[in-house]
């Protein structure tokens, strides 16, 4: 195992890299910017580099501040979080030039993947459902036009080189689709750089569910359940839960066999995740993209295996085993995990401002993975993501039941946080019931 | 007239309106962002901007003066 790692990311999935790696007994590096040199996870650190002004594009998107506190700290491995350079194949190469361990798949596969029309297309080929959709990127507005034609309505309208959710968005006709194409393209250009345009044909009552991959230095791909992500707002995860309630035992089976062969299509290592778009009524999937990294929601798959996802990923990229028996995962019980965000209950609007008052919950079956603590100024520089509330039960019912308490007595004063919306929701019937789908929010929020 | 305020801290991402031009109800006079999110700030009459106070680029604390229409 290598002696060190620099964490390239910040709040709480830095935070919980480090607790791993210390845990490994792994020297931990932290870099981050001015905003955040108060927050927990510097402190944490063995080591903390400050890389810059608080926009990302001067501090955790900086190459070269990074790879600068790698070279003063003598950090001998880099793990990116998510989000940030953690997709960004170019730096994957940089940080391997300079001799350093790359905590994360090869860069080949980052950059086969994070083209979504090229993913697509390589899915296919591998023989994985895909929804039908556009082979090239679209250019201009008539031409999405026919090609949407063609497809059938309602159309998704999405960033090739996108993520995030950001400039995605449906149309149900013509009218729509010209000025989600023109969104998007703004959008995407701005965001990543990219005018690159896709359209797939959208599923209107789905769910997302998605497989957890980890590829083995001997090349096999194992899969670890699915997690469901359908909890959305804005097209951006607010809940999830393993197993989910929507997909029966033999759907499960081949989307864990359509992700084994989607990682092995790319020479996958270390952890990832096949996302896919679950057509409940057609008891059906086809697969929506792979984030070729770990996932926010990565705990609920923790909670139910009891395997340390960050400590498989050091192992496999250290060229190690992994630290238990692939023929044996046993899934225990049932897990939930509440993203919460610095933003208003009722219209999701940003809060950003200063913690006042931090309590989180504690007990049986409780995990928290927080990026703050009381004192802490929350600015609009990165995402709200303040904590996430984890949650586990021997069925759903004890985990839902588990997570009102928690719910009830975390405590964060001093901004607005969505905890409110996250009571609403497990008090709605469409969720408790198990059978809700992407647009449950929407309808919490007409 | 109507003074339209900041809701929260944010930048200024892109100043739509130009003083001196007529706005309708509703239109988009500032983008702001904030945590990777961007949200428009409307006129909520009919009228003729007769104040920018902010350029892009600026940051802005909740209550700060955006723009006059009237």
């Amino acid at each position: 195992m290598f002696e060190s790692v620099l964490v390239a990311n910040r709040g709480e999935i830095a935070r919980r890299v480090i607790t791993t790696a210390r845990r490994m007994g792994i020297r931990t590096v932290a870099v981050y910017s001015e905003a955040d040199a108060e927050l927990p996870y510097v402190r944490e650190a063995d080591q903390a580099v400050p890389i810059g002004p608080p926009p990302p594009a001067r501090s955790y998107l900086d190459t070269g501040a990074i790879l600068a506190a790698a070279r003063k700290t003598g950090a001998r491995a880099v793990h990116p979080g998510y989000g940030f350079l953690s997709e960004n194949p170019d730096f994957a190469r940089l940080v391997t030039a300079e001799g350093l361990i790359w905590v994360g798949p090869p860069p080949s596969a980052i950059e086969q993947m994070g083209d979504k029309i090229n993913a697509r297309n390589l899915m296919e080929q591998a023989g994985v459902p895909v929804a039908a959709g556009t082979r090239e990127p679209v250019t201009d507005a008539d031409e999405a036009a026919a090609q949407a034609r063609r497809i059938g309505y309602p159309v998704m309208v999405k960033a090739a080189a996108g993520g995030g959710g950001i400039g995605m968005s449906a149309a149900a006709g013509e009218g729509e689709l010209r000025a989600a194409f023109d969104t998007a393209r703004s959008r995407a250009e701005r965001f990543f750089g990219s005018p690159a345009i896709l359209l797939e044909r959208y599923i209107t009552r789905a769910r997302h569910v998605e497989i957890q991959i980890l590829g083995l230095n001997d090349a096999r791909i194992l899969t670890l359940g699915e997690r469901d992500c359908s909890v959305q707002r804005r097209h951006q995860k607010v809940a999830e839960e393993t197993p989910s309630p929507g997909v029966g035992a033999a759907l499960r089976e081949r989307m864990l066999q359509a992700a084994a062969a989607a990682g092995e299509a790319v020479g996958y290592r270390g952890a990832g995740t096949v996302e896919c778009l679950v057509d409940a009524e057609a008891d059906d999937f086809v697969f929506l993209e792979m984030n070729t990294r770990l996932q926010v929601e990565h705990p609920v798959t923790e909670m139910v295996t009891g395997i340390d996802l960050v400590e498989q990923q050091f192992l496999v990229a250290a060229g190690e085993k992994v630290s238990f028996d692939p023929e044996f995962v046993r899934y225990i019980g049932h897990a939930c995990e509440f993203r919460v965000y610095a933003e208003d209950p009722r219209r999701f609007l940003p809060s950003p401002g200063t913690i006042t008052e931090w309590a989180e919950p504690s007990g049986e079956g409780i995990r928290v993975d927080a990026g703050y603590r009381a004192g802490n100024q929350v600015t609009p520089f990165y995402d709200p993501l303040l904590a996430k509330l984890c949650v586990h039960g021997a069925s759903r019912a004890e985990a839902l039941s588990r997570a009102r308490d928690a719910i009830a007595s975390f405590r964060i004063s001093g901004l607005k946080t969505n905890l409110p919306f996250h009571a609403e929701l497990l008090d709605s019937r469409e969720f408790a019931s198990g059978s809700y789908d992407t647009s449950v929010v929407a309808r919490l929020r007409p | 007239m109507a003074e339209i305020r900041a809701e929260m801290v944010a930048n200024i991402w892109r100043v739509v309106a130009a003083e001196g031009e007529q706005v309708e109800d509703g239109a988009t006079l500032v983008i702001l962002e904030s945590m990777k999110m961007e949200i428009p700030v409307l006129a909520e009459a009919p009228g003729t901007v007769t104040k920018l106070a902010v350029a892009e680029g600026d940051v802005v604390q909740e209550g700060d003066l955006i723009a006059i229409v009237e």
